[in-house]
């Protein structure tokens, strides 16, 4: 026994906090969701049972949200998806020191501080004259209240579009050169080469980025949240997770009904248990994402 | 790049083209910040150092100053990327090094949540800090800023230990070293690419947090940059030009890593890092 204590030493602080803030959370969110738990009852919730479920079911506004939901993350998809394929083929079609920059200035977005982000896509999509897109279109409108789904989608689509971009980059890079010789040996075009030599290589890659995007756009919200917070007018962009958020933690009707959020988290913490261990039995983990491929 | 064809200045063009939104945005938030107005992309009028009067009034509008929210995000950041460092790496040694029970379902565990949604689980983390009285303390989100992250930096490290060559740390284990030291001194300055790699993802990721902050602070006095500037989104009137600039001062080091450092931040975001 003695001889594990050592690594027992070195895992412990992580799996301490592994425990404390996954293991413990998906128990809680579960249990959370058969009680009362509310503003009114938050020192002694009462067990409720399947109630939050039913209440769920029986939502006037689930169809709406429901619908919301599959919007966002269809949409998101999509192009997440689409312009990731676009610009790895793009930047691997230029010469390499034109192609990193253009990298480069996609993964803006990303590390972007959120807020100021969101901001910047408030400040463009605004009346005029602070508003950019006002100005091009010759319309002064506030656009977020406007078309708020193309804001959502775009907002969200270009923090997004870097992941596949640099997972399809990649795997351009590791298609063996013989390939593209033959092609060209053969007269092939650039369209052609594109088609029946770089996409089908990219199958695998494909799957994986939309399989792993659907999980995380399914119960991202942050972006939402501070760019419309669900609106505008009544649920205009309010998708699950968000709404889980808004039921349990803010205090949009006064009285938060932590119970009800827990059971819609609980959905959602279910679907990502099950999906995640379904990615790591099916997706090879470690050659698409995992394996680090830092070379500094 | 084997495939790089006659025409590439064309498909350059394209690319110029699908960029534009972001080089628009950026230039908005420059100009905006500079300028007393802007129309579009076009600065009318001067220049307009009274943006950033935040730098030098103590408080606008009642918030604290934005020295005390810039402290707080560097403190935050800070300790959250040395603690997910050094944590991550020690698991990852272990798992790398050395032999214990269940060591495959340990790193099966780790790859799980790897691709598990965290953020789902926020509504139960808010109970949780309460019952340990965490809630609206800068140290209760740090513990689960970096708690969140650790599967991704367990997995990167491990990573960078599985390439090492075990001889160094087996003539220290032979020299007498304990597996402490010989992490310490040995393995982990060895190392240095991911530690480098890893603390950068950890500072950046930390330094934009939102809905942690968010959700389980609310004193001002715990504001970080993030709830500085976010509590400027919520009034009635919106002054471009005022948050513009904080924009521009909170995302400031982002900018000149971006500048100074493009292929390191290519690199490090090819490498394992979640979508």
């Amino acid at each position: 026994m003695r001889r594990y204590l050592t690594p027992l030493l070195f895992l412990s602080p992580a799996s301490a906090l592994i425990l404390l803030f996954f293991f413990t959370p998906v128990v809680a969110t579960l249990l959370l969701s058969f009680t009362d738990l509310s503003t009114t009852t938050f020192r002694h919730p009462s067990w409720v049972g399947l109630a939050n479920y039913q209440d769920l079911l029986t939502d006037p506004f689930l169809k709406k949200i429901l619908a919301n939901t599959a919007k966002y993350v269809g949409l998101t998809l999509a192009f997440n998806v689409g312009m990731g394929l676009l610009l790895a083929l793009l930047t691997s079609l230029v010469p390499e020191n034109w192609g990193d920059p253009f990298r480069a200035l996609w993964l803006l977005p990303r590390i972007l501080p959120p807020v100021v982000y969101v901001f910047i896509w408030q400040g463009l999509l605004a009346e005029a004259p602070m508003g950019l897109v006002s100005d091009l279109l010759g319309v002064s409108k506030n656009w977020l209240v406007e078309a708020p789904w193309t804001a959502v989608i775009l907002a969200n689509g270009f923090v997004g579009a870097s992941f596949g971009m640099l997972i399809f980059t990649s795997a351009i890079r590791a298609i063996p050169r013989e390939l593209f010789y033959a092609a060209a040996v053969d007269g092939a075009t650039t369209g052609q080469t594109i088609r029946r030599v770089v996409i089908p290589m990219l199958a695998w890659p494909i799957l994986f980025v939309t399989a792993y995007q659907t999980l995380s756009l399914l119960t991202s919200f942050e972006y939402i949240l501070l760019l419309t917070d669900g609106g505008p007018g009544f649920y205009g962009t309010e998708v699950w997770s968000l709404h889980a958020y808004h039921l349990a933690l803010s205090n949009y009707f006064g009285n938060v009904e932590f119970g009800l959020g827990a059971a819609m988290a609980a959905v959602l913490v279910v679907i990502g248990v099950i999906v995640s261990l379904f990615y790591l039995k099916i997706f090879n983990f470690r050659a698409l994402v995992t394996e680090p491929k830092i070379e500094v | 790049m084997a495939l790089l064809p006659r025409n590439w200045p064309l498909w350059l063009l394209l690319l110029v083209l699908i960029t534009l939104p972001i080089g628009a945005g950026i230039l908005w938030l420059v100009l905006t910040a500079l300028y007393n107005q802007v129309h579009g992309l076009i600065p009318v009028g001067r220049l307009a150092p009274q943006h950033w009067r935040f730098l030098f009034e103590g408080s606008v509008g009642g918030r604290p100053s934005i020295w005390v929210a810039l402290k707080n995000s560097l403190f935050f950041a800070g300790t959250v990327a040395v603690l997910e460092v050094l944590i991550a790496s020690m698991a990852a040694y272990a798992i790398s090094r050395m032999k214990f029970p269940l060591r495959t379902p340990y790193l099966g565990m780790i790859l799980t949540l790897h691709a598990f949604p965290a953020v789902s689980l926020l509504i139960a983390i808010y109970y949780i800090l309460r019952v340990l009285g965490l809630f609206d303390t800068l140290v209760g989100v740090i513990l689960v800023k970096a708690s969140l992250d650790l599967p991704l930096g367990i997995w990167l490290m491990k990573g960078f230990f599985d390439q090492l060559s075990w001889d160094m740390e087996m003539a220290a284990l032979v020299d007498g070293a304990s597996r402490w030291t010989v992490f310490w001194r040995v393995a982990l300055p060895l190392v240095r690419p991911g530690i480098l790699a890893l603390g950068t993802f950890a500072l950046l990721s930390a330094w934009g947090e939102f809905i942690l902050p968010f959700t389980f602070i609310v004193s001002a006095k715990s504001w970080t940059l993030a709830l500085y500037m976010q509590s400027f989104m919520k009034e009635a009137f919106v002054d471009y030009g005022l948050m513009a600039a904080v924009g521009l001062f909170y995302a400031l080091p982002v900018f000149l890593l971006f500048l100074f450092g493009q292929r390191y931040l290519l690199n490090i975001y090819s490498g394992g890092v979640k979508g």
